[in-house]
């Protein structure tokens, strides 16, 4: 996973861990790895993937559990809740960029769909 | 727990000062990289924080002592000069470093040596920079120590050998042991610091966490460095 270093590395991971667990590779409940394996893989200072999984933790996205380690949220609604929240973020990112070039709201909206009928008449 | 305790650190060397007033803690399990261009007084640092080095004035406490004979037994130090016997194999520099250091663990520098793809029998004089540095590290890191004190280990060497290196210190850390790594090259060793300290003319200019420098100018380490430094 390459880092843009010109923001926070702990941020970046947390961000990761959310599209995952999105996306269904991670399930509710499941075990976060130890600190040392991500560190290694992503070559990173373990205590940044500590910082990670604190604020995993201070969003409510996952608890520990003492000498057990760090897991996701159990809560059924988690994935959901992430779905809509990446979601929300996407949007807010196109409409900032699209309000940049001078687009309504609904301009963009118009062209989002239009963008979506091609790509369906692509499959 | 801080194991490192620097108060108002002030070096001569004859009418230069080194050190003009420095002032640094390091808590347990930091990794922290000491940065500044060549002359800025980080190599004086850290040979004063290994106990080869002498204040001129000023405190240090290092795991809570004055640096010196009780500290270097717990201290890893490797300084930027070649300090590895060339006439010796690589064997004879792990049985010199196990003599020399009660918490030498063989069979752990066996295992880093091997990460490091050197060779026991290989002579040194025949290997290359980037295996030289490598085998430093694997010296250092072959030990129990509770404080590693690396002087530039990236500079110079290869990029496959900075890999290694960078590797190297992520498998050797250890929520107990405390890592000054000083380098001029900041680049890709970034990741490995959660603190910095920019060192210019023997003072500190800036110091802080690595995540928190980032949010603040929304750049890289690398790039505050560059800037700090033009």
């Amino acid at each position: 996973m390459p880092f843009d270093l010109t923001r926070p590395i702990y941020l970046q991971i947390v961000d990761n861990i959310c599209r995952r667990v999105a996306r269904g590779e991670l399930p509710p409940g499941a075990r976060l790895p130890s600190l040392r394996d991500p560190a290694l893989e992503l070559e990173v200072n373990p205590n940044t993937v500590q910082h990670a999984y604190q604020e995993l933790e201070r969003r409510g996205l996952t608890f520990t559990r003492r000498g057990e380690g760090t897991f996701l949220s159990e809560d059924p609604q988690l994935v959901d809740r992430l779905r809509q929240e990446l979601a929300g973020r996407a949007a807010e990112r196109y409409l900032a960029e699209m309000g940049e070039a001078g687009f309504s709201p609904a301009e963009a909206l118009a062209a989002l769909q239009e963008r979506v009928k091609i790509a369906e008449r692509g499959v | 727990m801080d194991v490192i305790e620097v108060r108002a650190l002030r070096k001569r060397y004859g009418r230069t000062w080194a050190l003009r007033g420095l002032d640094l803690q390091v808590e347990e399990g930091r990794v922290l990289g000491l940065l500044g261009p060549n002359g800025s007084g980080k190599s004086t640092l850290l040979r004063i924080l290994a106990g080869v080095g002498h204040p001129t004035s000023g405190e240090v406490r290092v795991l809570g002592q004055a640096p010196g004979r009780a500290t270097k037994a717990r201290v890893a130090f490797v300084p930027e000069v070649e300090h590895i016997y060339r006439w010796m194999r690589v064997a004879d520099a792990l049985k010199f470093q196990e003599n020399f250091f009660a918490d030498f663990q063989p069979a752990r520098a066996r295992e880093l040596l091997e990460f490091m793809g050197l060779d026991q029998a290989s002579p040194v004089s025949s290997l290359s920079k980037g295996q030289r540095a490598r085998l430093k590290l694997v010296l250092a890191l072959g030990r129990d120590a509770r404080l590693v004190l690396l002087d530039e280990p990236f500079s110079g060497i290869d990029p496959p050998s900075r890999e290694r290196v960078l590797q190297g210190l992520l498998m050797a850390y250890r929520e107990d042991r405390t890592m000054v790594i000083s380098t001029h090259l900041v680049g890709e060793a970034e990741k490995l610091f959660d603190r910095v300290v920019f060192l210019s003319r023997g003072e500190i200019f800036l110091a802080g966490e690595a995540e928190e420098l980032r949010q603040r100018h929304g750049k890289s380490i690398e790039q505050i460095f560059r800037e700090e430094y033009r």
